[in-house]
């Protein structure tokens, strides 16, 4: 006999398949449509394909303005992410250890980048990173995302800081340890879970960052991965194997990078939630 | 700072002494560390935000010094323009799915995978991967699932021998398919949420539900959704203020079109400000989605963390 906990446990089983297959789906066509003719993804955008043509993921792998926008991303992302860990934790070590008058008021100051999405500003942005003369540079998309990214590193490290032990700086300091040696010598080693998880959390929102990159950057040279992506799309317009060959490959690095950093992601994400 | 904030275990010789000492370091310390965050803050955070507040009020092409000071012909021209009405009903249509499709179907996913099991891990994996892609990789992946002449749609329509059809150009279905791409991409965030939640919720809890003979449905009800209201309005806020920025993902799906049918605030600020050089037009409509922000982020503390924390 079938208990209903067995129809229970199909129905359950059932649905989650239905959804699992509403969200793989238009990734297989992807990844599968990187290896067909144009003509068999018009008539056949879902089986394997009939031949495996390795010539459009080839193409782009060959293709060296690929990897230039790929190197672009990673160096923007790693630079946001150095500075906003140094900038940050520094400013939130000394909400965190010094008091002083009009602290308090500094760091609501600096929390207020939490309160509104960063298109607000984009056209003042844009004409400020002009008049700085940074179009067309790394700067123009490095100093902006650090800039709004601090609001919630400087939340998260606060807290994290003022959860560590009082009594290690009191026995450091009789040893003659400064505050800012103390913040280097200890405050940064022993909050590297905090680090991580905030440094992960930058670097996937400016890895994935679109809307500022394509109003600071003008020329391919520097362009991130998703304006070379969006650059390609035009070009390929009715052949979408290479373009959809180009999305594949790079969305590589950001799953990889997720299944190895999982850990902080998630973290990160709790973390996000708690900006509220 | 006297010794009454040192803990009592403290000899007070010993605090006297370390206190004055450090007092000394303090100020030099918060002098090195503090103003880097502050200088790029100001700058590239609140400068442009002040100066968008500027802005707004000129007609102003981005060149030379803005001069031409309209008051608020900006705001009349924006609340006049039947465009931002349709993007402004975009967003609203935006939120409202979120709340009644995308969050129900993340919680009734939650619900069935919280529990940590190997099969559970595979799907919560799979749900999430579309958080993690770049929402432009999304709008592009999406675009080619909608192309009826290249893309997926045209090989449905080549299978079931029906006449091709184009989703995106169609400006009653355009919206449609773009709310089926957020929902794609964001539930799996909301999903997870709610996991971090339902795992919290103390087990013997349910088991004490379930021997005095409530149905599955009673304990989620009364016992499990209870539980996690805080992170259910947590949910909420980021769907609401998703919500008020989607851009990134309607490029590539639809531009804003067919004729302006998708705008969403951010994609009318991009076309009506930017690419147009109007900046004081744009700035303008930057300033209503930073009031519009404001009063959400007020209104959510207001009415869920009081009673969250409570």
């Amino acid at each position: 006999m079938i208990g209903p906990h067995v129809w229970r446990n199909v129905a359950r089983l059932t649905l989650l398949i239905v959804v699992a297959s509403f969200v793989l789906a238009p990734l297989w066509a992807t990844v599968m449509g990187g290896f067909k003719t144009n003509a068999e993804i018009r008539t056949s955008a879902f089986a394997a394909p009939e031949a495996w043509n390795l010539e459009f993921y080839g193409a782009i792998l060959g293709d060296a303005a690929f990897w230039r926008y790929l190197g672009n991303s990673l160096l923007i992302s790693s630079a946001a992410v150095l500075l906003t860990l140094v900038v940050g934790s520094a400013a939130a070590y000394v909400f965190a250890q010094i008091r002083f008058f009009g602290s308090g008021f500094l760091f609501s100051y600096l929390l207020l980048g939490l309160m509104f999405p960063f298109a607000t500003a984009i056209l003042p942005l844009f004409i400020k990173v002009r008049d700085m003369g940074l179009l067309d540079t790394y700067w123009a998309v490095i100093l902006p995302q650090t800039a709004f990214g601090l609001s919630l590193a400087i939340l998260l490290f606060r807290t994290f800081f003022a959860q560590l032990p009082k009594e290690l700086f009191e026995a450091a300091y009789i040893d003659g340890c400064g505050y800012v040696r103390f913040f280097w010598r200890f405050t940064l080693p022993l909050s590297t879970p905090i680090l991580a998880t905030v440094g992960v959390f930058v670097f996937v929102q400016s890895w994935n960052n679109f809307l500022l990159p394509l109003v600071v950057l003008n020329s391919r040279e520097v362009f991130t991965w998703p304006l070379g992506m969006m650059q390609y799309r035009g070009e390929y317009v009715t052949q979408w194997n290479q373009t959809l060959a180009f999305v594949t490959l790079s969305l590589i690095p950001a799953v990889v990078f997720f299944l190895a950093a999982q850990k902080y992601i998630v973290a990160g994400l709790t973390g996000g939630a708690v900006k509220g | 700072m006297t010794d009454m904030t040192l803990p009592p275990d403290h000899r007070p010789a010993l605090g006297e002494r370390l206190r004055r000492a450090a007092s000394n370091g303090r100020l030099s310390a918060a002098l090195i560390l503090l103003p880097p965050a502050l200088i790029l803050f100001t700058l590239f955070v609140i400068l442009p935000l002040g100066e968008s507040g500027v802005y707004a009020f000129y007609d102003w092409n981005g060149y030379g010094a803005p001069e031409d000071f309209v008051g608020l012909r900006n705001f009349e021209q924006m609340f006049g323009h039947s465009v931002f009405s349709v993007a402004v009903a975009n967003t609203v249509k935006i939120v409202a799915v979120s709340l009644l499709v995308q969050m129900p179907l993340a919680l009734l996913l939650a619900l069935l995978i919280y529990r940590q099991t190997p099969t559970n891990a595979v799907f919560r994996l799979i749900f999430f991967v579309p958080y993690i892609m770049a929402e432009v990789a999304a709008g592009l992946i999406w675009s080619f699932v909608f192309d009826g002449n290249y893309g997926v749609t045209a090989s449905i329509a080549t299978s079931l021998g029906i006449e091709q059809f184009f989703v995106l150009a169609d400006r009653e279905l355009a919206f449609y398919a773009v709310m089926v791409v957020i929902v794609w991409k964001y539930f799996g965030f909301h999903m997870m949420i709610y996991i971090a939640a339902l795992q919290g919720v103390p087990e013997d809890q349910i088991e004490a539900a379930r021997i005095e003979g409530a149905s599955r449905t009673q304990i989620v009800r009364h016992v499990q959704v209870p539980h996690i209201r805080p992170a259910i309005a947590v949910s909420a806020f980021f769907a609401i203020i998703g919500a008020l920025q989607v851009f990134d993902v309607i490029i590539p799906l639809t531009n804003g079109g067919p004729s302006n049918q998708t705008q969403t605030i951010v994609t009318y600020l991009y076309e009506f400000g930017l690419t147009r050089l109007r900046i004081g037009f744009g700035s303008a409509v930057g300033v209503v989605l930073f009031v519009v922000a404001v009063l959400v982020a007020v209104f959510y503390q207001r009415i869920f963390m009081r009673k969250g924390t409570a």
